[in-house]
């Protein structure tokens, strides 16, 4: 009886909106390869984040007060008096730090498995959006808890604009709203946070999702499993997204949640990563921290604004050192598209690059000692030779065959 | 590609674990061993801290009622005890639902110290219980200072060295040195807890949010091995 109910609902939905073939095109029909391997979790993971995101975004919105008098005590308020208050704010503060390391390691595997490649490109370059998004998001969420290091972070980060030769100065001054980072910085970073840029980060997602299913997924292969289908038209690897990764991804979420949780729970501010000590102090403009960095996830930048001895150039390197992402997909002229079938070449040329990423991670947190600024140096030019001799190594490169049809034990 | 993943996960491991928050002074902190569970330890924290630091300091962010129930000052019911909270660490006209100020203002604290004693809702989160632990056991004469006291941790400090009586007090006693270690190690426990109340709850609750997940987790692996069953 509810059964038919049912059926006969979802059969006056269907005629008046594309219900059931949405449900079809993107879960029921939409064929993904079998031999998805733990890099694969991270897309599923990240849509999870921003839904965290936005929950606990829209809870602490109600509580938050966005002026330089009471935002950091409304942050306490929440903190202590704010039924679960602290629970939205820590889930929300840790949500930040795992966006990032899913983010990073969703975009590894891309590198990984050459899923930036024909037909991808697109895919990947509204995931360099989102990304771009990202930055921009816990960028300007950071200043939000008026804490010293949000001010002095904002400080530093927006006084990077003047360094841009004749409009410079004005720039950083229509940027801040007034002529240092004040309330008024304050109060437009908190509209930029909660409204523009989420609005465009979400209507991303979709397209990055959309222009991802009009392909097909990529997978460790790196082969098409359109090529070979079946005389139903399925491809002969693929296996339907729902329900076998749909369970997959439910398991997957239950073991991430256990690490992201034992955070929350156990170390929200991860020893002073996730959530900085100096920013438990009130934003004070005449007390600048000893030493003031970016939250981890934005050093490896930090570290190489710092490596250049010019500001204007320092900035247009570190500008490049993510702008340089976007050209991904032209630089690789490799003929294979996983790493399991490229030669040595590309191997060696990734593994010096994920440790200078690191290393420069590293530099970035650390006050500049004449030392780490020459291993700055040295790193920086190995993360832009990754990049730019890319082009050389992949068509050097020694490929193996690669098979017919995909690797499943 | 195992060992990739291996490598790949060590390093990131290495950059996470390794401590960078620079130092402001080169002294090597004391570790203060604390334990926000036991009640006794806090309520003598909260004397000492309104009997010796109250006047100039603040915790603008904590009230007198919450504090007075976390820290256990309540009845078998768990109502607050207003006048043992009252008689023993409310020493101004204030209400119990009052947020705890200091007796001086910024203003007056300014003109006496050259800078207005910070509130302390959060010391202990902006600079750590070891740095406190050390900070307060590290006064030693200067006379060119105003005060005639300087500190090894913070040097040049506007602070004069508020707890020099009682320390002398202690000294005088056997094992003096000791007891006056245990009773800063009480007002630290008690400003640990004071930055984040919530501590203890929050881990309490962590476990069974763990031993959920990990329940749910098996649960989710069986149904995905179910369901991928037919997958070859």
């Amino acid at each position: 009886m509810i059964q038919l109910l049912g059926r006969r609902l979802i059969g006056w939905v269907d005629e008046r909106f594309p219900l059931s073939k949405l449900w079809n095109e993107h879960l029921a029909h939409y064929y993904a390869p079998k031999n998805f391997n733990f890099w694969y979790y991270f897309g599923s993971l990240a849509l999870f984040i921003l839904a965290n995101q936005i929950i606990t975004g829209i809870w602490l919105t109600m509580n938050y007060t966005p002026t330089a008098e009471e935002a950091f005590g409304s942050v306490e308020y929440i903190m202590r008096e704010v039924p679960w208050g602290w629970l939205l704010r820590y889930l929300h503060s840790t949500g930040a730090s795992f966006f990032f390391i899913v983010i990073y390691l969703h975009m590894f595997r891309g590198i990984l498995y050459g899923s930036y490649q024909k037909p991808r490109e697109l895919v990947w370059l509204i995931g360099m959006f989102i990304f771009l998004c990202l930055m921009a998001e816990a960028f300007f969420g950071y200043l939000l808890p008026w804490g010293n290091m949000s001010f002095w972070g904002a400080q530093v980060i927006t006084s990077l604009f003047s360094a841009i030769p004749f409009v410079g100065e004005s720039l950083v001054e229509w940027i801040r709203g007034d002529y240092n980072v004040t309330g008024v910085t304050l109060n437009r970073f908190f509209a930029l946070h909660v409204v523009a840029v989420p609005l465009v980060f979400v209507g991303l997602v979709g397209f990055h999702l959309l222009a991802l299913h009009e392909v097909g997924s990529n997978n460790p292969d790196g082969i098409e499993i359109k090529k070979l289908k079946n005389e139903a038209g399925v491809p002969l690897d693929g296996i339907p997204f729902h329900p076998y990764y749909t369970v997959k991804d439910i398991a997957g979420l239950a073991g991430f949640l256990i690490i992201f949780c034992a955070v929350v729970f156990f170390i929200p501010d991860m020893g002073g990563f996730f959530l900085e000590s100096p920013n438990f102090e009130p934003a004070d403009p005449l007390k600048t921290p000893t030493h003031i960095a970016p939250v981890w996830y934005m050093t490896p930048y930090y570290a190489i604004l710092r490596a250049i001895p010019d500001k204007l150039a320092g900035v247009i390197a570190m500008g490049a050192s993510i702008g340089v992402w976007f050209l991904l997909p032209w630089l690789d002229r490799s003929s294979v598209k996983s790493i399991r079938y490229r030669g040595l070449l590309y191997k060696g040329a990734l593994s010096l690059f994920v440790v200078s990423f690191l290393c420069l991670g590293y530099l970035g947190a650390n006050p500049p000692t004449p030392t780490l600024v020459v291993l700055a140096r040295i790193f920086t030019g190995i993360y832009f030779l990754f990049f730019l001799l890319m082009p050389v190594y992949t068509t050097l490169d020694k490929v193996k065959p690669v098979p017919e049809r995909v690797h499943y034990s | 590609m195992k060992q990739w993943m291996k490598i790949f996960f060590l390093l990131l491991l290495l950059v996470l674990l390794k401590p960078v928050l620079a130092e402001e002074t080169d002294v090597r902190l004391d570790k203060a061993t604390i334990d926000l569970a036991d009640l006794p330890s806090l309520q003598r924290g909260a004397q000492l801290f309104m009997n010796y630091c109250a006047g100039c300091h603040g915790l603008q962010y904590m009230r007198y009622n919450t504090l007075a129930a976390g820290i256990g000052i309540v009845d078998k019911e768990g109502k607050v005890l207003e006048e043992i909270v009252k008689d023993n660490l409310m020493f101004s006209g204030d209400k119990i639902s009052d947020t705890i100020k200091a007796a001086l203002t910024r203003e007056e604290g300014a003109k006496w110290f050259g800078t207005a004693p910070p509130d302390l809702s959060l010391i202990s989160r902006a600079r750590g219980a070891d740095w406190l632990y050390t900070y307060l056991r590290s006064f030693y004469p200067d006379a060119k200072r105003p005060w005639g006291v300087n500190n090894r941790v913070f040097p040049d400090v506007a602070m004069p060295h508020v707890l020099a009586n009682l320390e002398a007090r202690y000294l005088n006693e056997k094992d003096g040195r000791q007891k006056f270690d245990g009773a800063i190690l009480d007002l630290v426990n008690f400003l640990q807890y004071v930055g984040e109340p919530v501590q203890l709850l929050r881990q309490r609750m962590g476990i069974w949010v763990l031993l959920f997940l990990g329940i749910f987790f098996i649960f989710a692996c069986l149904l995905k091995r179910e369901y991928w069953k037919d997958v070859h």
